[in-house]
């Protein structure tokens, strides 16, 4: 018996090793202080708080959606550079790229991957913002990062819209022109917009087709060759620059705003 | 039997009648008054939100969709690639909504106990993160990888034909998240339902925090102690949004005309469209002259009504109905409650003018794209 509880595991014999020590600062952690310092010494779980309520590690509680927002964040970004690496944002390619990458591919399922993990999330999104709203988790002083949250929502939809395009069939282009010819309509600065018309000096109007939001947006008159590469420099570079830059605030926030929201 | 089934969902899923349905089931649901909740207590409509409640439910959007699939017009629509994820909302939504209101009435009876809620733990009884939360998440995390594996594997991801700009399919639909923009498309010009709308949902809902003074419920589940702001935001969100947006995928086909789930999609379907701007009703049909030349004559009724709309009515709400409430919140969140209430009561209102009178436009200057 006393042989048995000498004898260590080779998870044990890992876990006290130099080089498992060195890279995650602590062994495999035992006592309540050993469990702490796994997460504060971890660059990725420090996100998380040390300690916890109860109720914030309930799954009825938290519907877990908000990690998952994250999660298919991180997944739609790996499957995403996977998927650069086969498509060309060109009208001459960009299809039959899209077909390569089913047909001669292996792992021919990350566009599927990509395409179901970006519809996912919208709707993960959307839950992880019921959960919040039937928790009032948004009231003081909460109030500044459910904004962050509602932007990062519409982030998200706007990625999911840009990324639409790429596949250059005719769900896409269809689905961008019905999409984008509401920017026509901008008040003012769409050439279609009220107020629009205004805008001019003498005959000459300043907000024409070829001038307006419009055709900042897609890059041309109509959905074409410009707004391809315009939609994949937003999907891939532009947007999810900006969503990491409001993901770092949101999470920074929940932690600085008291950690999750309980009742008192 | 299933003949007569489809025939009364068809029916029952003209825009007219869901969305009246819907609205009017809305507020007995999510009871914003004590009037409101004793219908639903008299109704039985609280029995939703019981284990009960959510299994009889589940069964019928099964049997709805189990339907579609079988039937040969709707099936078409339902085996759209990119229409599962419609599938998949209507189940979670309607789970999570279940979930978030079951729970909420559980503390709502507590509370009445003198009871605290039921997620309230002693504050120093916590938990470690390690391992309790990250294998949660892990195991979380791994699911939802074997899910849209699994997703992945059996629904290709759809791929029409190459792009041409030659060919404009019939209809022509945005994707499933702005359905909901789309359809509000045929009661609000674009520069309404495609930038002012979508902006005011936006700013809306960043707006909540600031608006919303109620301090109870704060984190955990309740319905009694936040009725008013719950109701709002439902109404908001699942009426005005979701049903828009199954309503867009489901029940809109060529030129964008209402199709029932189990019709087939006519395209020379003839829909009578004799749309008429309030300009017309007022000068031709009421006074009997013809149009004036001057636009802002001609428009001069529409103008009274959507200013007394958006400035008088505040103003008059705020010396009568509403008084106690301005006090309460103050000037400038009382403002912005008015304006994006109305905003957002704006588009029902709209849809049930153009029902009921064949209203086009409040206010139509096509000269200047400034319709309302």
């Amino acid at each position: 018996m006393a042989e048995k509880q000498n004898k260590k595991s080779i998870l044990q014999t890992l876990g006290e090793s130099q080089v498992w020590k060195s890279i995650i600062r602590s062994g495999v952690p035992h006592t309540r202080r050993q469990r702490m310092h796994a997460i504060l010494g971890s660059v990725f779980l420090h996100l998380h708080p040390a300690r916890l309520p109860k109720h914030a590690v309930k799954v009825g509680y938290t519907w877990c959606m908000g990690g998952l927002s994250f999660f298919l964040f991180v997944n739609l970004t790996i499957t995403g550079i996977l998927l650069m690496f086969y498509y060309r944002p060109t009208v001459e390619y960009a299809y039959t790229d899209v077909i390569d990458l089913t047909e001669q591919v292996p792992l021919g399922i990350m566009r599927e991957l990509h395409r179901w993990a970006a519809h996912a999330m919208v709707l993960v999104v959307w839950l992880h913002m019921l959960r919040v709203f039937m928790t009032g988790s948004y009231k003081p002083p909460r109030e500044f990062n459910w904004g962050v949250g509602v932007l990062l929502m519409t982030m998200t939809m706007f990625l999911s819209f840009t990324g639409y395009l790429l596949p250059w069939d005719q769900l896409a282009i269809w689905a961008v022109t019905v999409g984008s010819n509401m920017a026509r309509a901008h008040p003012f600065i769409g050439h279609e917009g009220p107020g629009a018309s205004l805008l001019a000096i003498g005959d000459i109007n300043l907000v024409h087709i070829g001038s307006d939001v419009r055709f900042a947006l897609i890059g041309g008159r109509f959905v074409g060759e410009a707004t391809l590469l315009r939609f994949y420099v937003i999907h891939c570079i532009a947007v999810p620059f900006i969503m990491m830059i409001f993901m770092a605030v949101h999470f920074w926030r929940i932690r600085k705003d008291g950690g999750i929201s309980g009742p008192l | 039997m299933l003949e007569t089934i489809k025939h009364t969902v068809d029916y029952l899923s003209a825009p007219t009648i869901s969305f009246s349905i819907l609205t009017v089931v809305t507020p007995i649901l999510f009871p914003p008054t004590d009037w409101f909740d004793n219908i639903n207590r008299k109704l039985g409509f609280y029995l939703l939100w019981t284990k009960k409640g959510c299994a009889v439910a589940m069964v019928v959007i099964t049997a709805f969709f189990a339907i579609g699939y079988m039937d040969k017009n709707f099936s078409v629509i339902l085996m759209k690639g990119d229409n599962f994820p419609i599938v998949l909302m209507v189940y979670s939504i309607f789970f999570f909504t279940w979930l978030g209101m079951h729970k909420a009435y559980i503390n709502d009876e507590r509370i009445e106990q003198g009871l605290k809620p039921s997620e309230y733990n002693d504050p120093d009884d916590k938990v470690l993160v390690w391992p309790d939360l990250v294998y949660i998440e892990f195991i979380a995390l791994i699911l939802f990888t074997v899910f849209l594996v699994v997703w992945s594997i059996l629904v290709a991801a759809p791929l029409e034909e190459p792009a041409n700009p030659a060919a404009t399919p019939n209809p022509s639909k945005a994707p499933w998240y702005f359905l909901g923009l789309q359809e509000m498309l045929v009661y609000y010009d674009p520069w309404i339902a495609g930038i002012l709308l979508p902006l005011f949902c936006i700013l809306g809902l960043m707006a909540i925090p600031y608006m919303d003074i109620n301090k109870k419920g704060d984190g955990y589940y309740s319905f009694k102690e936040r009725r008013v702001g719950i109701f709002i935001f439902m109404y908001g969100w699942i009426v005005l949004w979701l049903f828009l947006i199954v309503l867009g995928t489901f029940f809109r086909g060529p030129n964008w005309n209402f199709y029932g789930p189990f019709e087939y999609w006519d395209a020379h379907k003839v829909v009578a469209l004799n749309n008429v701007n309030l300009s017309e009703y007022f000068w031709v049909k009421l006074l009997g002259t013809g149009l004036p030349d001057n636009i802002l004559l001609r428009e001069v009724v529409g103008f009274i009504m959507v200013g007394v709309y958006l400035f008088i009515l505040p103003i008059i709400l705020a010396k009568t109905w509403l008084k106690d409430m301005l006090e309460a919140y103050g000037p400038i969140r009382f403002v912005s409650l008015m304006v994006f209430g109305l905003v957002m009561l704006s588009l029902p209102l709209k849809m049930y003018f153009r029902w009921i009178f064949n209203l086009k436009y409040f206010i139509a200057i096509p000269e200047f794209f400034f319709n309302i």
